[in-house]
């Protein structure tokens, strides 16, 4: 067993209304910056998760996205990195 | 009939749902305990409105791990009545008891009022009481009561009549904006595939005494007493 950190973006499906990041794109638009188009406001987790290599890390962390940390009806996930703490 | 109030952490209508039943129908309530296996033989449960586990990572998204849930699930899956108000829906969603996801509302902002809803259905045990395309208040208290689905799963709740409320403009009232959150199709409330399992947004728990305004919640209570056989 090794020590996988795993981390996991977790964002509003594209096309649901994201009120969140509509008023950031909001914000940033009156702040000037103007070359915005569209902001989305989501989740960044960061696990600690032993398995035996790379590819179980990043299975099991896939599971509990589908079981827990992601909605399916309404969010997607992606695992964006998985390094060695 | 008695009904069962689950507390989770972080419940705070557990109290006006345990009273709601004693006061307008003169029936039993007891609370049930999110860490008890046991639902004590009640005939219906309520899963009550707050913020249950401080509404960690979505809402709802924890409690439905509560040990109680494996119960309500399974009494669900028997037939047995479970009522979800506001946080509760947003669990009974979560676990997969009722299609679909409440999300943050559109306008951002936490919406606390009275607003008026159209009663789609009275063929179901929750709503016989009311008459069909009746308007009534109830009040509202959420920050995450977008109901969201994908387009299949709105279509097959339209065409096999599971919309049960949705919010309507007030017919005394000015008509522009009367959906509060930006539900899809104006869902405020929907039953499940078997017609057991009703959650919803409002808070008729909270509507059913004359002196402290409009008692529209009352109907839905009576309606659960005159269908469950105990």
């Amino acid at each position: 067993m090794s020590r996988y950190r795993v981390a996991v973006h977790v964002a509003p499906r594209r096309g649901l209304l994201d009120p969140q990041g509509k008023a950031v794109a909001d914000a940033l638009h009156s702040l000037g910056f103007g070359g915005v188009a569209d902001v989305h406001v989501g989740r960044y987790l960061v696990l600690d998760v032993d398995a035996r290599d790379e590819t179980e890390a990043r299975a099991e962390t896939g599971r509990m996205c589908a079981q827990l940390l992601a909605n399916p009806v309404t969010e997607d996930f992606e695992i964006a990195s998985v390094s060695r703490p | 009939m008695t009904f069962g109030i689950v507390t989770f952490p972080g419940s705070n209508g557990d109290y006006d749902a345990l009273r709601a039943p004693i006061e307008a129908l003169g029936e039993h309530a007891i609370y049930l305990w999110h860490k008890d296996h046991d639902l004590q033989n009640v005939d219906v449960v309520i899963l009550p409105g707050g913020f249950s586990y401080g509404d960690y990572l979505r809402a709802g998204a924890i409690a439905r791990f509560s040990p109680i849930m494996r119960e309500v699930v399974a009494h669900a899956e028997r037939g047995g009545p479970v009522v979800a108000f506001c946080n509760g829906f947003q669990i009974a969603c979560e676990a997969g008891l009722l299609p679909g996801a409440l999300l943050r509302n559109a306008s951002l902002k936490f919406v606390c009022a009275p607003i008026s809803l159209r009663v789609e259905r009275t063929d179901t045990l929750f709503t016989s009481g009311y008459e069909q395309g009746q308007i009534i208040t109830l009040p509202i208290a959420h920050g995450d009561g977008r109901y969201s689905a994908d387009d299949a799963t709105l279509e097959r709740l339209e065409g096999d009549g599971q919309i049960v409320f949705r919010y309507a403009p007030d017919p005394l009232q000015a008509a522009e904006a009367y959906n509060p959150n930006g539900s899809m199709r104006d869902i405020a409330g929907i039953v499940n595939a078997q017609g057991n399992v009703l959650g919803m947004m409002p808070h008729p728990e909270r509507a059913v005494d004359p002196l402290l305004g409009p008692a529209d919640g009352v109907a839905l209570f009576e309606s659960i007493l005159n269908h469950v056989a105990v």
